[in-house]
């Protein structure tokens, strides 16, 4: 065993290796997700209608992608405060460049994703070039666009673009049996987790993580840290954009639209189990977080929490999950170090924790 | 149908003032001065003087409603007569919601006007962006480097701006407040339309005259602590309350995203029969949540944004658009008018404020055609200069 040059590539079965995973803080979540689930159908039987479930879905569509996008830039070692902004400044470029005009949806679109690019680009390479701390970076970012979209319309609405862009983050598959209708934000957000999973496999997943484990060790193996992240901030950016797309579709144009998303999306991914600081976490755990923290705001309103006491409640609840998530990770750590090169308790197949150590031993 | 629903909105207002009247135990929480039922943001007496308010008969042209005012006390304002055009300094609180900026352009024209009549040689303006601190500065600017004939405060808020106000009137020049009030009488004028209760009360009357009893209404108020925003509502809980319709409220921050959440969620809950707002803006976002749940349309109350207005006829919804009138903005420069004039002008001047129904909304609609959405149906700037174009380009 100790003389083997490659690890296996699972060990266990798949159902130990399920159970092993699910007592993860990244495995976790997907429970944390059913339990409040069934409280809140518990709560409040028709909220099991499948017509509100796959609703509901939907609507969470755009914070699991931000989640997603938030998720590469923390697991490589930095923040994206910016995120918010993004999302607001994509949601007012729409409804002022794309208006009721139709031929301007493409046009519209691509400015968007270019925008989107630009801004993740000045985010990383500030960050890695300049050496600013991306908390300072993105913040300042932050500040930029929230002064730019605040001039632009003055901090009020403008109008809302066609209908037809809308539909985007509206509409959906019509006549679909039991659920009625599959949201196209809920089938974005599936195209969108397949491609983060597939991007988790690729040299770029592993290496992010690695990075975001002991960025002078991926340095000395050979990586481009400074591309690598620069690449996060720009992922992150563009699922802001997304996100933006969705938003602006689900509610209509407002300044406003997207506030909070920072948090939501940096709470979701925490609650997801992704370590801050870097080099822990799975993709998909990251939008299980942000499904779980909608589920629990729905819960709040399901219970009737009056509205002066939910914010509070809501920060007291977060501050909770956060400490327990911290905990179970170390506790789960603890007997690996113990027992040595070969793990006991594998993390689900594409864990960062496993690519690294696969890196590390083949170094 | 308007004289009878005003008539419906008397006689349970009537009833309420009674049952108020009788009833100790309502609001428990009324703090320490027992028996009194009055809290932070409910004053009885405010609530009776603005419900009577409402069906009051405004002095002056109907075709003018921003002259309009209500008998009551003037101010003398002989000692401020003088020839020539005059600088006046605004203190703005912000510009940050369409309401303030469709009355900021009216505004503006209104001043274009003055100073082709050599009224007003130039008009100062400072944004206080939301924050008390910024408005203070502003204040004090204006007072020490201003050099200014007058003054129009459009205060951030309440107590916070009130020792500022009165430094402003020490100079001895005169001083118009308009929209949010100050707690201090030194002002030349106060203008401002009847107020939130009066808002308060037309809307809950119109849904509890459009509901039955036990009927549930989602309250979508954009944020605590604002008092023409908390008297709003605390008039329209009150109504509500007496005539049981169950009102759940949430705070919105106008945020369309947030609306429509809270509005779909409930749906889900179990039926909503009514949606009320403290103010329209994110109307149309509410009203699509029950689109999308393909569920009836509600009985509603928005505000003469026309988003709402369009969207309310597009709908064929049971609507009502209270107004908390647009057109103050263009009062205090013509009040400043007077001032100079030597012109005596109410102490409190207090505009009409009454909302469109379903029976005057075609008119507004077709008086605003080609306006934004963001627009004030009720902005009365109609036959200022620049119209319409000046309020289509924002």
């Amino acid at each position: 065993m100790s003389t083997q040059v490659t690890l296996p590539r699972y060990e266990g079965s798949l159902g130990r290796r399920l159970a092993l995973a699910l007592r993860t803080p990244g495995g976790a979540v997907f429970v944390l997700a059913a339990v409040l689930l069934v409280a809140i159908v518990v709560s409040n039987p028709n909220f099991a209608d499948p017509g509100s479930l796959i609703r509901f879905a939907g609507r969470t569509a755009p914070i699991a992608i931000a989640a997603m996008g938030q998720y590469y830039v923390i697991v490589s070692g930095e923040f994206d405060l910016s995120m918010a902004a993004v999302i607001a400044a994509q949601v007012v470029l729409a409804g002022n460049f794309i208006g009721q005009d139709e031929a301007r949806i493409l046009p519209g679109l691509v400015v968007m994703f270019a925008v989107g690019a630009l801004i993740g680009l000045i985010n990383g390479l500030a960050t890695t070039i300049l050496k600013v701390p991306s908390f300072i970076v993105t913040l300042g970012m932050m500040l930029a666009l929230t002064g730019l979209v605040r001039y632009v319309t003055g901090g009020a609405a403008t109008g809302n673009p066609s209908d037809a862009f809308r539909d985007i983050g509206r509409g959906g598959i019509e006549g679909v049996p039991v659920v009625g209708i599959l949201p196209f934000s809920l089938l974005i957000l599936l195209v969108l987790a397949a491609l983060a999973v597939w991007l988790m496999r690729r040299p770029f997943g592993r290496s992010i993580v690695a990075v975001g484990d002991n960025a002078e060790a991926a340095r000395y193996a050979g990586t481009a840290v400074w591309w690598l992240k620069t690449r996060a901030f720009i992922i992150s950016s563009l699922s802001a954009t997304v996100a933006g797309i969705l938003l602006v579709g689900y509610a209509g144009v407002h300044p406003s639209v997207g506030s909070g998303y920072e948090f939501a999306a940096i709470t979701a991914v925490v609650i997801g189990g992704v370590v801050l600081g870097g080099g822990r976490g799975w993709v998909l755990s990251a939008a299980a977080g942000a499904f779980a923290l909608e589920l629990l705001f729905l819960l709040l309103t399901s219970l009737g929490v009056p509205s002066t006491w939910r914010s509070t409640v809501q920060g007291v609840i977060i501050i909770v999950a956060v400490a327990l998530a911290g905990r179970s990770w170390r506790a789960t750590r603890r007997p690996r170090r113990r027992g040595g090169v070969a793990p006991s308790t594998p993390p689900p197949p594409p864990s960062p924790p496993r690519a690294q150590r696969q890196e590390t031993s083949d170094a | 149908m308007r004289r009878t629903m005003r008539a419906g909105a008397l006689a349970s207002a009537a009833a309420l003032v009674v049952l108020a009247g009788c009833s100790t135990d309502e609001i428990s929480d009324s703090g320490d001065d027992g028996g009194n039922q009055d809290t932070e943001w409910f004053v009885q007496a405010d609530f009776d003087r603005q419900n009577e308010q409402r069906d009051a008969t405004f002095q002056g042209d109907e075709s003018e409603p921003w002259l309009q005012y209500l008998e009551g006390d003037m101010t003398d304002t002989s000692e401020f007569a003088s020839e020539g055009p005059k600088k006046v300094c605004f203190a703005n609180a912000s510009i940050s919601n369409p309401w303030r900026q469709t009355g900021w352009i009216t505004m503006q024209q209104q001043l274009q006007v003055l100073q082709e009549q050599g009224v007003i040689s130039e008009m100062e303006t400072r944004d206080a962006q939301d924050s008390d601190d910024t408005q203070i500065a502003d204040i004090d600017y204006f007072i020490n480097e201003g050099n200014c004939d007058a003054f129009v405060i459009s205060p951030n808020s309440t107590a916070a701006m009130t020792p500022a106000v009165e430094r402003a009137c020490e100079t001895g020049k005169p001083v118009v407040i308009f929209d949010r009030g100050v707690e201090t009488d030194c002002p030349t004028t106060f203008i401002h339309p009847i107020g939130g209760y009066a808002w308060g009360i037309d809307t809950a009357n119109f849904l509890v005259d459009n509901l039955e009893e036990g009927d549930r209404v989602i309250a979508l108020r954009i944020l605590p602590g604002v008092d023409v925003l908390e008297t709003r509502w605390a008039a329209a809980e009150k109504i509500f309350e007496e005539n049981g319709i169950e009102a759940e409220d949430h705070f919105t921050d106008a945020d369309p995203t947030k609306i429509k959440q809270i509005v779909t969620d409930a749906i889900n809950q179990g039926q909503v029969d009514g949606i009320w707002m403290d103010a329209g803006d994110g109307a149309v976002a509410a009203i699509e949540a029950f689109e999308d749940a393909g569920v009836d349309y509600p009985v509603m109350t928005g505000e003469d944004e026309m988003s709402f207005l369009r969207k309310w006829e597009e709908t064929g919804l049971t609507g009502l658009a209270p107004v908390y009138s647009n057109f103050q903005w263009r009062t205090p420069l013509l009040a400043v008018q007077k001032i100079f004039a030597g012109e005596e002008i109410p102490t409190e001047w207090v505009l009409p404020q009454s909302p469109i129904t379903e029976d005057d909304r075609g008119e507004y609609l077709a008086a605003n055609e080609g306006m934004p959405d963001g627009h004030y149906a009720k902005f009365g700037g109609e036959d200022l200069p620049g119209f319409p174009q000046a309020w289509q380009d924002r």
